[in-house]
């Protein structure tokens, strides 16, 4: 069984993130990092490979961005994937989710996976759309937000909760998936992994590479405009106390309660 | 015809963010001189009544098909068929679960324009424009749509649900030929519940405990505290995920609505899923130890602290008010 893991260079969430008025896309600068919801969906793979109920022969990182994201694949090797493809295309900038779905999938359809994993959100704006994208176009059965996963062959069973409780899926071969960040805590790297993972096989490929048809990436190929950023409305911020004498503060919460007769 | 919505059901009942999502529709379309309609997908506890009486909520027209509900692929399959055989402008849902699934898929299928997340929906020159927030909130964009079908996917709670519209609605069958992927997932149960029973909707006070409480034992600080008040204990989706608490106690949009005298969050960042369920509490107090988490902007009152600190020593301070 082969695997891929769709990865994600996002901002880190540190850094304060902007528009950029001009472009009227988000301002890419500063520190980056790879989505945290994606370390969760390559332990989900390294798991199925060391599970040993099914024989996994390779674990794919695949992403898809500007040069800088390179340092993300090298971040998903260095956590397991066995190597990594990277799409990069300046006709691909301003891409919006309809057409970054399209190209992440005409990159799986060179990979031909058997199960294609992702995190179910990205720390910087699509909202658990993208896998659901990649799996119309790729034909394939999909789940998002799984907290639970067993293996079996040619087929998964998946767990999630749903809007009125717990749903059992079973998902036949080959499938696109994201995950919640509860089903698994992710490994750190080792340093030797790091070390390594400039040395595993990176694959860069073009638009033209993977099949992509012009006009369909890019703004070009997005189907969406934004016409006005604007600034969200004022509210009313409540009280804050910082704590730094924990008998003061306690203090004042008790008498805050007891003010609104919550301590009858 | 103009827009079209997706409503879910389950157990003999339509989904609130559903009936909101048909409200808006109705609303807006009136507005931009067209017609709603609704697709539902079930087999027979989908009731010719039940159908109807999204009419009272703005649908003109029912489209039924008889499938599998609780997926989004079959779903998708529908709603590309009936918006290619009757044209519509735009669909549009509630936010939820399937919501984002179905909307993403069936912009992949159209290769529509999708925007998620909408908190608002403006009605400009016949055409409709979706708000939403970005970047923590911190700034509003204003989406229009290149093509049809626009495809608009809403916040949770966004639209409001109105009642008392036209009376019943249409209810037209559907056949539907499902594609082939949409037959390889199949739902084995549904709305599992998982462990006891716990009542947390008929509680004044709420001490609700999140992933800042480190682990399952943590939640011994929210008993205590909530004991001491004469409340009860809640959580949120990612305790109850990692198996530290029932989800019979998880608040939220996949889990209960309540509406306490107070709710005292402790280690609860407040993510949208979570402000949902809990944010028409009278009076919310919260425990955080990062100035900066999101529940500080909807809470009466925040402590920016280590609740390992404060918990314990609110108990007994709360106690000893108690007992004097
Ligand atoms: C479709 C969907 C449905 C969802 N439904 C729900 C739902 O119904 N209910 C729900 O709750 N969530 C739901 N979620 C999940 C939601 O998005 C959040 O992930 C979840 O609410 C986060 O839970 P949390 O606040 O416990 O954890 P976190 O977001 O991890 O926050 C933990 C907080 O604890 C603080 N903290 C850590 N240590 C300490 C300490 N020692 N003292 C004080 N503070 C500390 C941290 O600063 C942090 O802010 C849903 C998500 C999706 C995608």
């Amino acid at each position: 069984m082969k695997i891929c893991v769709l990865v994600k260079e996002v901002p880190d969430a540190a850094v304060e993130k902007r528009m950029d008025p001009g472009s009227k896309r988000l301002d890419r600068s500063g520190e980056k990092n790879l989505n945290p919801f994606d370390t969760h969906a390559i332990e989900a793979a390294m798991q199925i490979k060391e599970g040993g109920k099914v024989d996994v022969s390779e674990i794919v990182a695949v992403t898809m961005g500007p040069d800088s994201a390179e340092r993300a694949l090298h971040k998903a090797v260095s956590l397991g994937a066995d190597r990594s493809v990277h799409l990069t295309d300046d006709s691909l900038a301003g891409s919006d989710v309809c057409a970054t779905g399209y190209a992440l999938a005409k990159v799986l359809e060179s990979e031909s996976p058997d199960l294609v994993l992702l995190g179910q959100q990205s720390d910087d704006g699509e909202c658990y759309t993208i896998g659901a994208v990649v799996a119309d176009h790729l034909k394939m059965p999909s789940l998002t937000q799984v907290i639970e996963m067993d293996t079996q062959e040619g087929k998964l069973t998946c767990r999630r909760q749903a809007e009125y409780g717990y749903d059992t899926v079973e998902v036949d071969l080959p499938a696109v998936i994201s995950v919640g960040d509860a089903i698994n805590e992710p490994r750190y790297p080792s340093l030797k992994a790091i070390m390594g993972a400039k040395k595993k096989q990176l694959d860069k490929r073009s638009a033209g590479d993977v099949g992509i048809e012009d006009g369909k990436v890019g703004e070009q190929g997005s189907r969406t405009a934004v016409l006005a950023i604007n600034p969200p409305p004022e509210k009313q911020a409540g009280e804050i106390i910082e704590d730094e004498d924990t008998n003061e503060t306690v203090e004042k919460i008790v008498a805050w309660l007891d003010e609104r007769k919550l301590l009858a | 015809m103009s827009i079209l919505t997706y409503a879910l059901h389950f157990e003999g009942e339509f989904n609130k963010n559903s009936l909101g999502a048909v409200s808006e529709a109705g609303k807006l379309a009136s507005e931009i001189g067209g017609e709603a309609a609704a697709i539902v997908i079930g087999g027979d506890d989908l009731t010719d009544d039940l159908c109807k009486s999204l009419g009272s909520y703005g649908a003109s027209k029912v489209y039924r098909v008889r499938g599998e509900e609780g997926l989004a692929q079959p779903v998708v399959d529908a709603m590309a068929k009936v918006i290619s055989d009757n044209g519509f402008k735009y669909a549009l849902f509630g936010g939820g679960l399937l919501g984002f699934e179905i909307g993403a898929g069936l912009t992949a299928r159209l290769n529509a324009g999708v925007t998620m997340e909408v908190t608002a929906v403006k009605a400009q020159d016949g055409k409709l424009v979706a708000e939403r927030p970005i970047l923590q909130d911190s700034a509003i964009v204003d989406v229009d749509y290149v093509g049809e079908p626009g495809i608009i996917i809403g916040r949770l709670n966004a639209f409001e649900i109105a009642e008392g519209g036209s009376g019943d609605a249409e209810v037209v069958d559907v056949e539907v030929e499902f594609s082939d992927f949409s037959n390889k997932c199949r739902v084995v149960k549904r709305g599992e519940q998982g462990e006891s029973e716990i009542n947390i909707e008929d509680a004044e006070i709420l001490v609700a405990g999140g992933r800042g409480l480190g682990k399952a034992e943590g939640f011994g600080l929210c008993e205590e505290l909530a004991q001491s008040l004469g409340g009860a204990v809640a959580a949120t989706r990612a305790v109850v995920d990692a198996g530290w608490y029932p989800y019979a106690a998880q608040i939220g949009q996949t889990g209960k609505t309540v509406a306490p005298k107070l709710y005292l969050a402790a280690g609860i960042s407040g993510a949208i899923q979570h402000k949902v369920g809990m944010q028409s509490s009278e009076n919310i107090v919260a425990i955080n130890k990062d100035p900066n988490a999101p529940i500080f902007e909807f809470s009466d009152l925040g402590i920016v602290g280590d609740l390992n600190k404060i918990l314990p020593k609110l108990t007994e301070a709360v106690k000893a008010k108690k007992g004097a």
